[in-house]
Parts: C-alpha cells; structure tokens; sequence
C-alpha cells in the first residue's frame, strides 16, 4: 500500500525528473529573465527611478507567464497521452497530483526568482526597499497562480496550439490592467474596477509596495495573501476539471 | 465480477448497450470483437475511468471505479501511456509508487532491461507498449485489465507475455484481456464475444469451435458473429 504523503511526493519528484531530462526549457526559464531585467536596464541606463517601477514588477510577472506555460502543456500531455486516465485508476488522489505539481513547479519558481532577484537588485542596482526574501515569497505566490491559470487552460484546449494561445488570452490583459503600463488609479472607472478583479494586479501591488517603502510588509503581505486566495480558486477550479471518469 | 444491463454512451454513439456478463476470479477472460465493439469501453468501465456507465457493474465485490478496487486494480490502457520525457525505468518507478510497490524483475519480464535508461519517446512502438504493460503489472494486482496488450509485438514476445498471463492467472490474478486478433482466443480460458456494445457469446475456446464447427480462431469468430 502506498500514503497520500508517498504519492505526492513521488509525483513531485517525477514532474522534477521530467524537467531535468530536458535541460534547455530549465535553462531558458532562469536565463530569460535576467536576460530581459538586464534589457531592461540598459533601456533605462539615465533612468534609475523608471528602472525601479518597471523591473520590480516585471520579478513578479515571469514567474506567472513561465509556470502558466509549463503547467498548460503537461497537464495537457498528461491528458491527451493517457498518463492521466491511468494515474486516475491508481488509488492517486486529484488533490495528491496537484500539490505534487506544486511543490515542483514552486521549487522552480524559486530558482527562478533567487536567480533573477539576485542579479537584478545586486548588479543591475534594482531598488528595492522591502527586502528581498518578500520578493522570493511573492515570485512563489505568482507561480501558484500560474499554476492554477495553467491547468485551467489546459482543459478547455484540445491541442498544444490551442493551449498556449491561452497565454495571450488570459495572461497580456492582465499585464495591459496590472498598472505596470499606467497607474491603476489613472485609468478609467470601469478599467480600474476590471483591474481590480484581476489577480496580477495585486502581484504588481505588492511588488510597488516593496519598491516604494521600508514598512510596507502589512500592505504586501496583503497582496500575497490575495495573489494566493486567486491561486487557490483557479486550482480548486481547475481541479474540478481533472475528472476520473471522461467520455 | 460480473455487469448486468451495462449501457454507456459516447455522444452519438451507444458503445455499449444492456451488456450482461460475468468473469471468474483467478482466469484469463479474452475480450474479442472487431474493432468499434465496445471492448475498450468495456475495460474503461471495468477500470472506473469511463463516464456515463448506466447499469450494475460490479468488481471484486465493489462498485467499478472505487477507491478499493483501484488499490488493487492493473489497468493498460489502449494507447501506450508513458512520460515520453522520463526513461524506462524512471517511467516505472513513478508508476510503483502509487502502489507502494518495487519494479523489481518486471524489466526482464518485458524485456526490456537494456532500454532501461532510456527515454520514452525514443523507444520503439513495441517496446514502449511493453513499458505500457510493465506499469499495469506493478504491485501484483488482483485484478488485470489490458486493453490489447500484444499489439504490434514479434510472435516470440507475445508467446512469452501468454506464458506470462497465464502464471499470473496460475497465482490467483483475475485477467480481461481484449484483442481484436482473434488467434489470441485460444490463450485465454474465457472468451466474450462483443459486437456493436453487445453481447454474442460468452463461452470457452473449445466450446467456440465445437459450436461452429470451424478449424480456426478466426473462422469461428466470424461464423459467430455472422450467424449467432
């Protein structure tokens, strides 16, 4: 007989094998974003404050569209290559295989954001007052809520074309609304309040906390609390979407 | 185990239509019909993974699908089912822990300890149907569903897996295995006949060819299904 804490844990070590047998998408996942941080920084070479509004939040943004990506396209592997259907007649339980997607992609997620924090608030002189552990914890909260957004994605594409037009579809307008383009307060009524309803928005909040202010914890714990409350409907969402008996 | 008036639904299609059935505990029972049948709806329904099953179905004392059946259910589904993007071995592992099992000598049983390391997706057809089988075969299930198993693989392989089937059986495993090869037949104790979601016959080997009157499998299959 095997425990619910085996079969997590053995699912997690399986989505991480998966990820070491293909080194390039690893590579290409920590190596982007500091690329583009880095880009981002020569753009702004006379600009050190612009630099600080735009690269913080950005932090906050790959972590979404990386984990949305991987998360869509296994999740629709697993559906279509009948990986899933036969995991689903084991004693696996739903919820066992999405914490065993989670603790993987959340480990990744962390790499992810050492790695960029790092060379973004070190060398390329990001100012951020509120720490760097809140931006880790934060890239963790967003990757969740890739996740979430990802397996949700995957069950209404029928194809890996499908799935990562996804992308564009549920992730650039939050990034349009998020307040990384203009301040969510400037825009109009109705935008300000679609903004509201967005979970990126508060990623990109809490980032502009820890960019603005040494004292703001409450406020980006608050943030992360919220970025975390839509990661879990999405996941209970998309959860309801990992039917054991299909047509 | 046994179904009384399965029914199940597919969209337009009734793949299975009021089938009664019965299998006996520790036997090989083939699952024969030409394709379009309802064999792998059949097994799907027996594995707790089809939907829209209307009916009595019931396995080792439960209803299909229930958490104690899958604790001891071995299901091969029809399309070879493996990470593409973990080795052989890798692939097996994972698939044992949800039984709390070991892979053990399977690999030699399939043989295939020489791919052990290698990925899926550069495997053969055959070799990663034998992976395929190796997963349902983890943890010594009670039960065995295989949803043509020997598909694609050389005469000797298929021998050995028979021989293989038939200890299984020998140690008290409960077997469903389909094909639509109906030279097959003559391995199991047990067949059952489907066409178009239903029952033409179930009977024994022997009790096929005495019926019809046919020299081959295959003759008398279609005799069967022909005339009734």
């Amino acid at each position: 007989m095997s425990t619910p804490f085996a079969r997590t844990f053995a699912t997690a070590g399986r989505v991480l094998a998966q990820l070491r047998h293909d080194p390039r998408t690893v590579a290409l996942m920590i190596f982007v974003p500091c690329l583009l941080e880095t880009l981002l920084r020569l753009i702004y070479t006379h600009r050190r404050l612009a630099f600080d509004h735009a690269g913080a939040p950005l932090l906050a943004i790959f972590p979404l569209i990386t984990v949305f990506l991987v998360t869509s396209i296994a999740l629709l592997r697993e559906r279509t290559s009948g990986t899933l259907e036969r995991l689903l007649a084991t004693p696996l339980g739903r919820l066992e295989l999405l914490i065993g997607y989670a603790l993987a992609f959340g480990l990744l997620a962390i790499a992810q954001a050492v790695i960029a924090s790092a060379l973004t608030l070190g060398p390329l002189g990001l100012h951020v007052r509120g720490g760097a552990v809140l931006v880790v914890v934060l890239a963790v909260a967003v990757a969740l809520l890739g996740m979430g957004l990802g397996l949700l994605a995957s069950a209404f594409a029928r194809s890996e074309f499908q799935v990562v037009q996804f992308l564009p579809a549920m992730i650039l307008p939050q990034l349009l609304l998020c307040g990384l383009l203009v301040p969510r307060a400037q825009m109009p009524a109705a935008l300000h309040t679609i903004s509201d309803l967005l979970p990126m928005s508060y990623a990109v909040d809490g980032m502009k906390h820890l960019t603005n202010s040494y004292t703001a914890s409450a406020a980006v714990w608050g943030d992360i609390a919220i970025v975390l409350a839509f990661a879990a409907a999405a996941l209970m969402l998309g959860a309801g979407t990992l039917r054991r008996r299909t047509p | 185990m046994h179904g009384r008036d399965v029914h199940v639904r597919r969209g337009e299609v009734q793949a299975l239509a009021g089938l009664s059935f019965s299998i006996a505990a520790g036997r090989v029972t083939g699952l024969l019909g030409p394709s379009g049948s309802g064999k792998s709806t059949l097994i799907r329904a027996i594995a707790g993974v089809q939907a829209g099953v209307v009916g009595e179905l019931s396995v080792l004392g439960h209803q299909a699908g229930s958490p104690a059946v899958r604790a001891e259910l071995g299901y091969m589904p029809q399309a070879p089912s493996v990470y593409e993007d973990l080795t052989v071995a890798e692939n097996l592992r994972y698939f044992a822990a949800m039984h709390g099992a070991q892979v053990g000598e399977l690999l030699e049983r399939v043989g295939l300890r020489a791919q052990a390391h290698q990925l899926g997706r550069r495997l053969s057809g055959g070799q990663r149907a034998r992976v395929s089988l190796a997963a349902a075969l983890l943890g010594s299930p009670r039960l065995l569903l295989l949803d043509e198993p020997t598909v694609g693989l050389d005469p000797l392989l298929r021998r050995e897996l028979w021989q293989l089937f038939g200890e299984l059986a020998g140690q008290g495993a409960t077997l469903v295995i389909s094909s639509h090869v109906m030279d097959e037949a003559r391995h199991c104790e047990d067949l059952i006949l489907l066409r178009d979601g239903a029952l033409v016959a179930q009977l024994t080997p022997a009790q096929m060819c005495a019926r019809t009157g046919a020299e081959d499998m295959d003759e008398a299959f279609t005799r069967l299904i022909e005339h009734g």
